[in-house]
């Protein structure tokens, strides 16, 4: 219950306060008198941003006079939910803070979702916004919100800044806050009048976070504890979550499941933590997860989870999931352990370091071959691989689109998915190998994410191929980001897999509500309204328009081969197309169906 | 559900309180009771909540309270192992008839009379939460005109203070 001992207080803030002055090594600058918005973009290039996304206005222009100057890139770009995605997908891409900006009220309030967002996917995002003069706070002035209260639930932590000797300390605390233990969103509200007054600035702050320490290093008896459970196993799982990808664990992963033979499953927030080629990999688990992932999860007397969550889109009715099976469960966050599964053996600590010290305990003793575990596997593997049926009505397979466009692309491009079936799909049908290849708005579900964030992945790494693959309504509703891609130089690639219609509330509508078609038919192939050609084109944008199987590979080829401008395909695909395999919501992982009407024949003889 | 004190001791900073009190609210705990003050540290903060939860549900929040940045330390404080006390100030009808009546249900109680009017007396009481209701009990047949009670403050016994860490010393410093 209580916080770690005294002396661990002490110690981590004399290491924050180390990691402050290792911010930037440099001998401590004399003080000099600046502006508050000098002192703020000054800041920023001691921390060595390399890029904002943002919009100017009223309470934040003080600050977009220095930024005029300075060697930080700042990108403008359309709207500021597309700002907040494309730190998102920068961060996702690079690994380092994605930072956004905006000025007070509707702007501040446009950042919510893709603060949210950040959240739930842990990801390190700085988003520094203007306020109203302090005078006017709390007086219902124009463009104000209280966007610190707002973001209070969605915010790893928020700051609004009172003073501008403050700026160098709060944005040295927040780039911190966002980037260590469990990543995740930080927000910097700075009011108009200290952006514009007169202070001082020197560099490195120390920082002061005495409540703030997380823990990275894993205590030596859970690691033996679990090392003794993982010998005793005769059905283990390494359940693997995008902690993994956070800790750039992947290499270590590799060596653990090596060198123990466990089968792998990766969770969507962690496609790509394991090569897909790799025969322990049964893919992904959860409600449109493969048959043999969900199974071995159902049927595992283990658990090993690193830096997973339980998701109720992984376990599917929680009192029935993995109903046998002990658990180890490592997380950074201790508040995910236990939150909504038992944990047999917590470790609270890094996932890299967590998985180096269990190898290393597991090297001392000897590997056990798991021969029955693996027959009943491989023989799932063997009579449930990922498939899909061509649609009878003669219409463009989604599925064949997306498999295409990943053979094509290849395992070094990025893929940034939408959300609904487009974004299962592609989870399902692209072979990922390498990490941070594939990102997608995992936990909070945000349509339209896919844009945006691909042109913020492409920045990161400007000599990948970015691929968004989009559904015609995600699609519509951050678009206009392409004209920021037009117009900056950023020729990332999209894929509308355009079925006309809300393709995955249309999936629930067909298998829950009677075939009701209540408001999810887009018109988008009826109408052609919007036709996608004309908009990518209006927008600065190549357009091309593939309609039939046989004209897809020359088409993603096509788009290939532009790097000068940004893409679209207008893939016009059937409507009918479903996601398989399926847990329905709240039903047990017990009950996926592989297609439509088909149940799974789980050999029970074999365990 | 069992009833819970926790020590909740925090950066003495704006916004702190509503920090914590949101996160009571959004993760769906109902507080019972919650008191504020500095501590002997001007910069840390002790915050004081009574809450009513299994004990599963009670570590999920204490774990979520301990990711607050300004939040430094938790420490559950047993009723057995601790002071537990809350002030009530009460206005109870006590007109001539029934005045001595009232007097001496309050120096039963070791309550104070702090203001008297021709028919009513204001009485301070403190105590545990079963002492206070108790009071109330005895004075409602006289009939109560107004009352307030502050939130449960709580100390652990025995010479050990749990503000006492290096890290708060720190803090304060």
């Amino acid at each position: 219950m209580t916080k770690p001992s005294p002396e661990t207080l002490a110690h981590a803030i004399e290491k924050n306060r180390a990691t402050a002055a290792a911010v930037k090594p440099a001998a401590a600058a004399a003080p000099v008198t600046v502006t508050g918005a000098q002192s703020l973009v000054k800041s920023l290039e001691a921390l060595d941003v390399e890029v904002i996304f943002g919009i100017p206005g009223g309470a934040i222009l003080p600050a977009y006079d220095p930024l005029f100057d300075s060697k930080v890139r700042h990108i403008l770009v359309r709207h500021e939910q597309g700002a907040g995605h494309a730190a998102t997908g920068y961060a996702q891409a690079s690994g380092k803070v994605g930072v956004c900006m905006a000025t007070s009220g509707p702007g501040a309030t446009n950042l919510v979702t893709p603060i949210a967002d950040a959240y739930m996917d842990s990801v390190p995002l700085v988003a520094i916004t203007g306020q109203v003069p302090s005078a006017s706070i709390g007086s219902d002035a124009f463009q104000e919100a209280d966007i610190q209260g707002i973001t209070l639930p969605i915010t790893k932590h928020n700051f609004l800044v009172r003073t501008g000797a403050d700026i160098p300390r709060v944005l040295a605390e927040a780039f911190h806050l966002a980037s260590t233990g469990r990543p995740g969103p930080v927000l910097v509200d700075i009011p108009k009048d200290v952006l514009a007054g007169q202070t001082t600035f020197s560099w490195p702050p120390v920082l002061d976070l005495p409540g703030y320490r997380p823990t990275m290093h894993p205590h030596g008896k859970q690691i033996r504890e679990a090392a003794r459970l993982i010998q005793a196993a005769k059905r283990p799982v390494l359940y693997v979550g995008g902690g993994v990808l956070k800790a750039q664990a992947t290499s270590a992963l590799l060596e653990l499941a090596e060198l123990t033979g466990i089968p792998v499953v990766t969770t969507l927030m962690a496609r790509g933590a394991f090569p897909d080629s790799h025969q322990q990999h049964l893919g992904m688990p959860g409600m449109h997860g493969t048959v043999p992932a969900v199974y071995a999860l159902q049927r595992s007397d283990l658990l090993i989870a690193l830096g997973a969550r339980f998701d109720d889109r992984v376990t599917g009715k929680l009192d029935s999931f993995a109903p046998d099976a002990q658990v180890i469960h490592a997380d950074i966050d201790p508040a995910e352990i236990g939150k909504n599964r038992h944990a047999d053996v917590p470790i609270v600590g890094d996932a890299k370091h967590v998985i180096e010290e269990l190898i290393t305990a597991l090297k001392a003793v000897p590997q056990l071959s798991y021969t029955e575990w693996w027959a009943a596997l491989n023989d799932l593997l063997t009579r449930y691989p990922m498939g899909y049926e061509e649609p009878s009505d003669g219409t463009l397979a989604p599925q064949y689109v997306i498999s295409r466009l990943g053979a094509i692309a290849g395992p070094d491009a990025i893929y940034c998915a939408g959300v609904g079936q487009h974004q299962m799909w592609a989870s399902q049908f692209i072979k990922y190998e390498k990490p941070a290849t594939w990102l997608n708005s995992g936990g909070l579900g945000t349509m339209g994410y896919a844009v945006p964030a691909a042109m913020g992945a492409k920045v990161a790494k400007p000599d990948t191929v970015v691929w968004a693959i989009d559904g015609d309504g995600c699609f519509q509703m951050t678009n206009q980001e392409l004209a920021t891609c037009a117009l900056e130089g950023i020729p990332i690639k999209v894929a509308v897999i355009n079925n006309g219609n809300l393709g995955m509330v249309r999936q629930w509508q067909t298998l829950f509500y009677n075939e009701r078609y209540s408001n999810t038919d887009l018109g988008t192939h009826k109408h052609r309204i919007p036709d996608f050609v004309k908009l990518a084109e209006a927008l600065g944008c190549i357009g091309l328009r593939c309609e039939s199987a046989s004209d897809v590979d020359a088409t993603i080829k096509a788009a290939m081969e532009i790097n000068d401008a940004p893409v679209v395909i207008d893939f016009v695909v059937g409507k009918d197309a479903m996601v398989w395999p399926m847990v329905a919501a709240g039903t047990s992982n017990d009950e996926i169906m592989f297609a439509r009407g088909v149940r799974p024949v789980f050999d029970e003889d074999d365990l | 559900m069992a009833k819970h004190t926790l020590s909740v001791l925090v950066e003495n900073k704006p916004g702190v309180l509503a920090r914590v009190a949101g996160l009571f609210s959004r993760r769906g705990f109902n507080i019972d009771s919650l008191a504020v003050g500095e501590t002997e540290h001007p910069e840390v903060s002790r915050i004081t909540v009574v809450v009513n939860a299994e004990d599963q549900p009670l570590e999920q929040v204490t774990k979520q309270l301990n990711k607050l940045v300004n939040v430094l330390k938790i420490v559950e404080l047993e009723p057995a192992s601790s002071v537990q006390r809350e002030l009530l100030l009460v206005k109870v009808r006590a007109d001539r008839p029934v005045r001595s009546q009232v007097l001496e249900t309050v120096q039963l109680f070791r309550a104070r009379v702090v203001d008297v009017a021709p028919d009513a007396l204001t009485i301070e009481a403190t105590g545990t939460a079963e002492k206070l209701d108790a009071l109330l009990r005895d004075l409602e047949p006289y009939g109560i005109k107004e009352m307030v009670q502050s939130g449960l403050v709580a100390i652990g016994r025995g010479s050990r203070a749990i503000t006492a860490s290096p890290a708060l010393r720190v803090a304060a410093a």
